[in-house]
């Protein structure tokens, strides 16, 4: 398997997420979109570890902490989109527009 | 003339051999040229100034409001100058004290305090004379209305003096010059509510600025040509003969320094203003006509000495023939105008002015020692005499001689000290003027046989005024004290305070002139010693008498005496009596004072004052309004063009930035929806942006 095909892959999933970010309405959506575009990056690392050799694994390590990061990301994404919902009844990105200029 | 066998060879060696040969019987060597005393005696100086100010702010406050102080500053100097005096006298003191205070390029200003023979003499004078008239005054100006302010410009006056006399170079003694100038002003203008006095004080002024435009120039010229305001460096350059610039200009400027001398000093035909500055109190008169103020110009002959006796030929050797006649016709001619005056006061003024003439003439004879010794001994006679005429004054309650007369009895303390005067100004043996006229008559004489042909005229002159002067001191006693008292006052003797001065004064008077008894004693041809030996100037040291003119002299004195009691004192001034003296021509021509005073007001006032307002009128219309409306015009022109600018220009700055401002922001602010998927779009193409702008470059 060439390094290519990882990148491939890593691009279309980024790309999936970035879609997923700008277009979704739903903010769990929005945030799922994320961890799409995080798990690209993640891949990217691994690929490229794998590709340079790396002794130290640094790629690997530095996605193990994307993912914890992730994974504090989403608890508290999620508790905040629970909290809007609360109190709106609705979880819609675009009606969260309070901060208009 | 038996001296001049013994004298000529040494003054003609002398002159021969510059100032190196002496005709003293050794070379001037001064003991102290250093030391503390020296050092701090600029404070000579500094007190009187420091107490006149003092005394203008806090006066009023002090003891005897004012009184005090300025008559500790004064004793101070006394005091001073007299331990001075008395270490010159015995060991000769030669010290220059120069502080730098300015600099601008070559020219140096510098203040200094010269501590020689000649400011010594005057430290002495000012300070003794000063002290016995500021005692006197305190009793004298008691109750006058400004008695505070009095003696402020009193010690004003001496300070002024003081810094004349110390002046080591041109400026300071201008300053000094200047100082005494506004203070006689101030004190001579004393009663102003009297509009003759003012105009006498204005007179005093202006007759002595036309003179000192004289000074200014002369000073200038000698300042640009030498180099240097110090005296020691015009008198180096002349004691080294050299040839140069002031050499060529000395002629000038010794004649300019003169005419400068001549306003001070009172002399013809600038001795106008004397007589008129009686209007002031009559301790001022006292002071300004014995040590302070007339004997500046004299002095300033005695500093520039060398300069004047010219024993190299280069300098200004041409303008004491000048002297010798302004100071012999001031002699001669004023002297008769004492002789008609009835103020008691205006005939000591006259005197005065008579004596100065004596004191410049001898200055014009080349007599150094001879000039400022009858300055010396004339200061405290002068004094004494114009204090004693206060104290009649004070009795009587007024300055006329026709309401005085057989005051004898009532003041014995003022007769006795004014004979004293009397006998010491008329010169009668062994009084101090005898001393000191007689050797100015012998240096006269003594200048006439070594080839100053015009001394011998003003000899002539000279001893016709020692006639003069024992005929109108012989009325004025005569007048005053003797015959029937006229007056509607009630005459009595002056309080002590005025009456202790007078002693103090007839003391020096009867004792000044044995200071330099010719053949006998020397000591103030020494005293005046200063860094040029004297002789060699010209200056002759007399070895005896010379007894055909003393006795000359003598005999016309008394002569004149006896002449004048036998006019005066039976029907002492009846209408009789001066009709007796009406010469036709002559006694109106004295009587209207040479119609000078006339000229210069007919003559120069009037035609230069009316065309004169008219012209400063025109220009003060004209062109200072015209400045003045300029300036206006300008300021209201310049402010409209600042208004102009403020609104347009610095507000518009203003308004421009807040404008900029505010469309920046609402072009901004549409790109803030509040969507944030929007903004993330906005991050990314951010990101994506500076990879790209990365990777191209």
């Amino acid at each position: 398997m060439t390094i290519s095909q990882f990148l491939l892959l890593g691009s279309a999933l980024f790309s999936m997420g970035l879609y997923g970010v700008i277009t979704r309405r739903n903010a769990v959506l929005v945030l799922a979109s994320v961890e799409l575009m995080l798990a690209a990056v993640n891949i990217n690392l691994v690929a490229f570890d794998s590709y340079f050799q790396d002794q130290l694994k640094s790629g690997q390590m530095l996605s193990l902490f994307v993912i914890a990061l992730a994974a504090a990301e989403v608890a508290i994404g999620i508790a905040i989109v629970l909290m809007i919902y609360r109190n709106r009844q609705s979880a819609d990105v675009d009606e969260l527009s309070e901060m208009k200029g | 003339m038996s001296f001049l066998a013994t004298i000529l060879p040494q003054i003609i060696l002398a002159t021969e051999e510059g100032v190196e040969g002496s005709g003293h019987t050794e070379e001037f060597v001064p003991g102290i040229t250093s030391g503390p005393l020296v050092e701090y005696a600029w404070l000579i100086v500094v007190v009187p100034l420091i107490a006149a100010f003092l005394i203008v702010f806090f006066g009023k406050k002090s003891p005897f409001k004012g009184w005090l102080m300025a008559w500790l500053s004064i004793a101070f100097v006394a005091v001073y100058g007299t331990i001075l005096f008395i270490l010159n006298a015995t060991q000769g003191i030669v010290y220059y004290g120069q502080v730098e205070i300015a600099r601008i390029g070559d020219l140096v200003l510098e203040w200094g305090w010269s501590v020689d023979g000649l400011s010594i003499m005057m430290y002495f004078l000012v300070g003794v004379v000063g002290t016995l008239v500021f005692t006197y005054a305190k009793s004298y100006m008691e109750g006058d209305v400004r008695f505070t302010w009095f003696f402020a410009s009193f010690s004003l006056f001496a300070g002024g003096m003081l810094v004349l006399v110390s002046a080591p170079n041109l400026i300071q003694l201008i300053v000094g010059w200047e100082l005494v100038g506004v203070a006689s002003y101030l004190l001579i203008g004393h009663y102003w509510e009297d509009y003759d006095n003012v105009d006498a004080a204005n007179k005093a002024f202006m007759v002595n600025k036309v003179a000192d435009a004289g000074l200014f120039l002369g000073a200038i010229i000698m300042a640009v040509s030498v180099g240097s305001f110090r005296f020691n460096d015009v008198i180096d350059v002349v004691v080294k003969g050299e040839a140069g610039p002031l050499s060529q200009y000395a002629f000038w400027a010794g004649l300019l320094l003169f005419i400068g001398a001549m306003g001070k000093s009172a002399q013809f035909p600038l001795h106008v203003w004397l007589p008129d500055a009686m209007a002031g109190p009559t301790p001022v008169s006292a002071l300004m006509h014995a040590a302070t103020m007339v004997t500046a110009g004299v002095y300033l002959l005695g500093r520039l000495f060398p300069f004047y006796i010219d024993v190299s030929g280069l300098f200004a050797g041409d303008v004491r023939n000048i002297i010798i006649v302004v100071g012999g016709l001031t002699l001669f001619l004023t002297g008769f105008l004492a002789i008609v005056q009835d103020d008691i006061k205006k005939v000591l003024a006259y005197s005065t002015v008579s004596q100065l003439g004596y004191m410049v003439a001898a200055m014009g004879a080349g007599a150094y020692t001879a000039g400022l010794f009858h300055l010396f001994t004339h200061a405290f006679f002068k004094a004494l005499l114009f204090l004693g005429a206060g104290s009649v004054i004070h009795a009587v309650h007024s300055n006329n001689m026709s309401d005085m007369g057989g005051l004898r009895k009532k003041m014995p303390i003022t007769f006795w000290t004014f004979i004293i005067g009397t006998l010491a100004l008329i010169g009668v043996f062994p009084f101090a003027g005898f001393f000191s006229k007689d050797e100015i008559l012998a240096s006269m004489a003594f200048a006439g046989e070594s080839g100053q042909n015009v001394a011998n005229f003003i000899l002539i002159l000279g001893i016709a005024g020692a006639f003069i002067t024992a005929f109108y001191m012989t009325r004025l006693v005569a007048l005053t004290f003797f015959g029937e008292y006229k007056g509607h006052a009630h005459p009595h003797e002056s309080p002590k305070m005025m009456a202790y001065p007078l002693i103090g004064l007839a003391v020096f008077a009867l004792t000044a002139g044995w200071a330099n008894i010719p053949g006998v004693y020397n000591g103030f041809t020494e005293w005046l010693a200063t860094r040029v030996p004297l002789t060699g100037m010209g200056d002759h040291e007399a070895t005896g008498f010379d007894w055909p003119l003393v006795l000359l002299t003598s005999g016309i004195v008394i002569a004149s005496v006896v002449i004048g009691w036998l006019i005066y004192a039976k029907d002492a001034e009846t209408q009789a009596a001066r009709d007796r003296l009406r010469i036709p021509v002559l006694w109106p021509l004295f009587e209207n004072l040479y119609y000078i005073d006339d000229f210069y007001m007919s003559g120069i006032v009037r035609p230069t004052m009316g065309p004169l307002a008219k012209l400063v009128l025109w220009i003060d219309m004209n062109i200072v309004d015209g400045i003045v409306n300029a300036i206006g015009a300008g300021s209201i022109a310049t402010a409209k063009a600042v208004r102009i600018t403020d609104e347009n220009v610095v507000d518009g700055m203003y308004n421009a930035t807040g404008a900029v401002t505010g469309a920046t922001g609402s072009v901004l602010r549409r790109t803030f929806t509040g969507h944030i998927q929007q903004y993330a779009a906005f991050s990314f193409i951010g990101v994506l942006v500076i990879v790209v702008l990365f990777i191209v470059f």
